[in-house]
């Protein structure tokens, strides 16, 4: 971790983002402990490596702020506060899932936390997060919109029609991408003429900042930069987080037994953890024991098991109400 | 004066729903105008956007003065990010706004066919109910003067084939306005399909404001023969082709849905329980297209009644011309309804 970074955020703060952080990582190693097992039958994207980026951003939200995310929205949902009984619930398809069963797990909710649905199509939802900063505007509210979206999506043409119109209306917006540098098992240089995305703001006026997306120190203060311009009505913010996804795009699969990642081809990021780099730093620098992160993941694990237990014993939609909810 | 006003002046003479009737009466057009003017008036959640909606023609005249009333934050000029701003429109809509997005052609509602198949069409349903999204989008059918194949479709088929949208083709002034309140009050994604030819047309409209049901046709002409079910536009030329009809003696009963999703089966069904026969007028193509989707339904449910096979007056499987020599012979209108009649009566 950047000792300039952490050295400006509390420890109060590192222990908030470090229990997000590690939430995100046990529920998704236990996603991926009993996946095999066939009962979440939807297919699943983890965030395992990018827990860092969700964690360090939703850390400034208000409740009433708006995150939009996409297929890999696991750890969105959770950092902005999601309700973990219904996410995992979800994933089994039952009725008690936050979308009931109706959605799976790439079109995760909860509009109690301000989380409006994620969506499965790549640059989908940049835009909506544009509509709801001007929603707010036109409401004279001071809440923020922030988009989640990967690097594939910064190759649709909605993310710069979004980026345009944010800035022609000098919206509330912040557009974070995290760049894991593949689209599948597309890597980035076979896509993208110029691997800068951040850059690509720039032709909007809109200001924009590459961030290590593998230091949570690095995003929360960066992240606190954009969003505070965001809410001051300065108009919209592009943050390009790098980070590690350590997972197959879909499912639990490995890139390197894959092979479209080779060893000697990684990035050094691959070796990074940010968990464990926050870990260190709580218990070096900040008086933190190992005990008290024992304590925490317990705490957290048994949290999520008791979430998984509901989800798997929760009852399924019922095959009569296939209709329901096409129409409002 | 514009081209397009000249041909429409020349080849479609304003029809008049209520001619000799001593009513309000308005165009179309001021219909429309009129029913936007009251959803702003009535709901400060209602916006309007749209390219050229503060142009001095102000959207074949439906928006004007709306900005200097309404200020520019309510009505405000949008650029051709088609994708963008409907985007955009649903993220209001999640916020909290209903949002009105006025396309000029719904041939460019192409660029936005994503964020309205996949995110307007399906967030309700995507998640049971929490999201719904109410956003009205108006595009405009053109036709005539060479507007060729990219300035004249109407493809209110493809989106009738998506679950989750609304579909909403007025042909008459009363029912723009009506159902214009009924689109904006809606909680869902409404797609309103207006057609260039009918602006200029008048009728009775009340000042008031009131809602056009959706899912409810309508009888524009009791007859006792055939059962002429036309869209948009081809309800004008199914009147046309009803009133030279009845000097031969053959009898049109004209029936307009109003709204293809939801359709009023029950209209349908009742008038084919009197007349046994079936024409099916659309603006669109034969193939796959909505009058397909009629003439299955008369199968399907109304089998008994039908005297004869079901006939299609609908534009021929091909990209619209520009020359005007072969716009004649691309466009169906009253010749066709009334050679469809004929056939079916012989």
């Amino acid at each position: 971790m950047n000792e300039n970074h952490q050295n400006e955020i509390g420890t109060e703060q590192l222990w908030d983002l470090y229990r997000v952080m590690a939430r995100i990582r046990l529920v998704e190693l236990k996603i991926e402990e009993l996946y095999h097992l066939d009962d979440m039958k939807t297919p699943i994207h983890l965030s395992l490596g990018e827990e860092a980026v969700a964690a360090g951003v939703c850390a400034h939200l208000r409740l009433d702020d708006f995150v939009f995310s996409n297929h890999r929205s696991h750890a969105h949902y959770l950092a902005k506060g999601g309700d973990l009984k219904a996410m995992i619930a979800e994933l089994y398809c039952k009725e008690t899932g936050c979308a009931k069963g109706r959605g799976g797990s790439m079109h995760l909710i909860d509009t109690a936390v301000g989380h409006l649905g994620s969506s499965a199509i790549v640059g989908g939802s940049i835009p909506h997060a544009v509509g709801a900063a001007l929603a707010f505007v036109m409401q004279n509210k001071t809440a923020v919109a922030v988009s989640f979206f990967g690097d594939a999506a910064s190759e649709e043409g909605v993310f710069f029609e979004s980026m345009s119109l944010a800035a022609l209306k000098r919206l509330p917006v912040v557009f974070v991408c995290e760049n894991n540098f593949y689209s599948v098992c597309s890597h980035i240089s076979a896509r993208q003429p110029n691997p800068d995305i951040a850059m690509r703001a720039r032709a909007f006026d809109i200001p924009s900042v590459k961030v290590d997306g593998m230091d949570v120190g690095q995003v929360f203060m960066k992240a606190g930069d954009a969003i505070h311009h965001a809410r001051q009505g300065r108009g919209p913010y592009l943050l390009e987080c790098r980070a590690q996804r350590w997972r197959a795009h879909a499912g639990s699969g490995d890139p390197l037994r894959e092979k479209y990642r080779k060893p000697e081809d990684l990035e050094p990021d691959w070796m990074r953890d940010p968990l464990s780099e926050l870990e260190q730093v709580l218990r070096s620098r900040r008086g933190i024991g190992e005990q008290t992160i024992r304590d925490i993941t317990g705490t957290l694990n048994a949290e999520i098991d008791e979430a998984f237990y509901a989800a798997q014993s929760g009852p399924l939609p019922r095959k009569e109400d296939l209709k329901k909810y096409l129409f409002a | 004066m514009p081209w397009t006003k000249l041909q429409i002046e020349r080849e479609e003479p304003v029809f008049d729903e209520n001619a000799g009737q001593d009513v309000r009466k308005l165009s179309f057009g001021e219909a429309l105008r009129e029913a936007l003017d009251q959803a702003l008036q009535r709901d400060p959640r209602v916006y309007a956007m749209g390219q050229g909606i503060d142009d001095p023609g102000g959207i074949f005249g439906t928006t004007l003065g709306l900005q200097e009333k309404y200020g520019p934050q309510r009505i405000f000029d949008a650029p051709l990010a088609e994708e963008a701003t409907i985007g955009m429109a649903i993220g209001s809509a999640m916020a909290g706004l209903r949002p009105v997005s006025i396309h000029n052609r719904p041939d460019f509602l192409m660029m936005a066919m994503d964020q309205i198949v996949n995110a307007a069409s399906k967030w309700c349903y995507m998640f049971s109910g929490q999201v719904p999204i109410p956003l009205v989008i108006r595009a405009c059918i053109g036709r005539g003067w060479g507007s060729a194949a990219q300035h004249s479709q109407s493809l209110h088929g493809l989106f009738t084939h998506v679950p989750g949208l609304k579909i909403v083709m007025p042909s008459t002034a009363y029912d723009a306005k009506g159902l214009f309140i009924a689109s904006v009050a809606d909680n869902n994604p409404v797609i309103f399909i207006e057609h260039r030819w009918l602006y200029q047309h008048k009728g009775y409209v009340p000042q008031d404001v009131y809602a056009v049901p959706f899912g409810q046709g309508t009888v524009k002409r009791p007859g006792r023969d055939i059962t002429v079910l036309a869209i948009s536009h081809m309800v004008i030329e199914s009147l046309r082709a009803a009133e030279q009809l009845e000097k031969q003696g053959i009898s049109l009963e004209v029936l307009d849905p109003r709204t293809l999703c939801p359709f009023d089966e029950e209209i349908l069904l009742k008038s084919l329980a009197k007349t046994g026969k079936l024409i099916v007028a659309d603006v669109d193509w034969k193939t796959g297209g909505f009058a397909a989707e009629v003439v299955a339904l008369a199968a399907e449910k109304g089998f008994g009644y039908l005297k004869k096979p079901p006939v299609r007056v609908c534009l021929p499987d091909i990209p619209t011309p520009a020359s005007y020599v072969l716009e004649e012979a691309f466009y169906p209108g009253v010749a066709d309804i009334v050679a469809a009649a004929e056939h079916l009566m012989a």
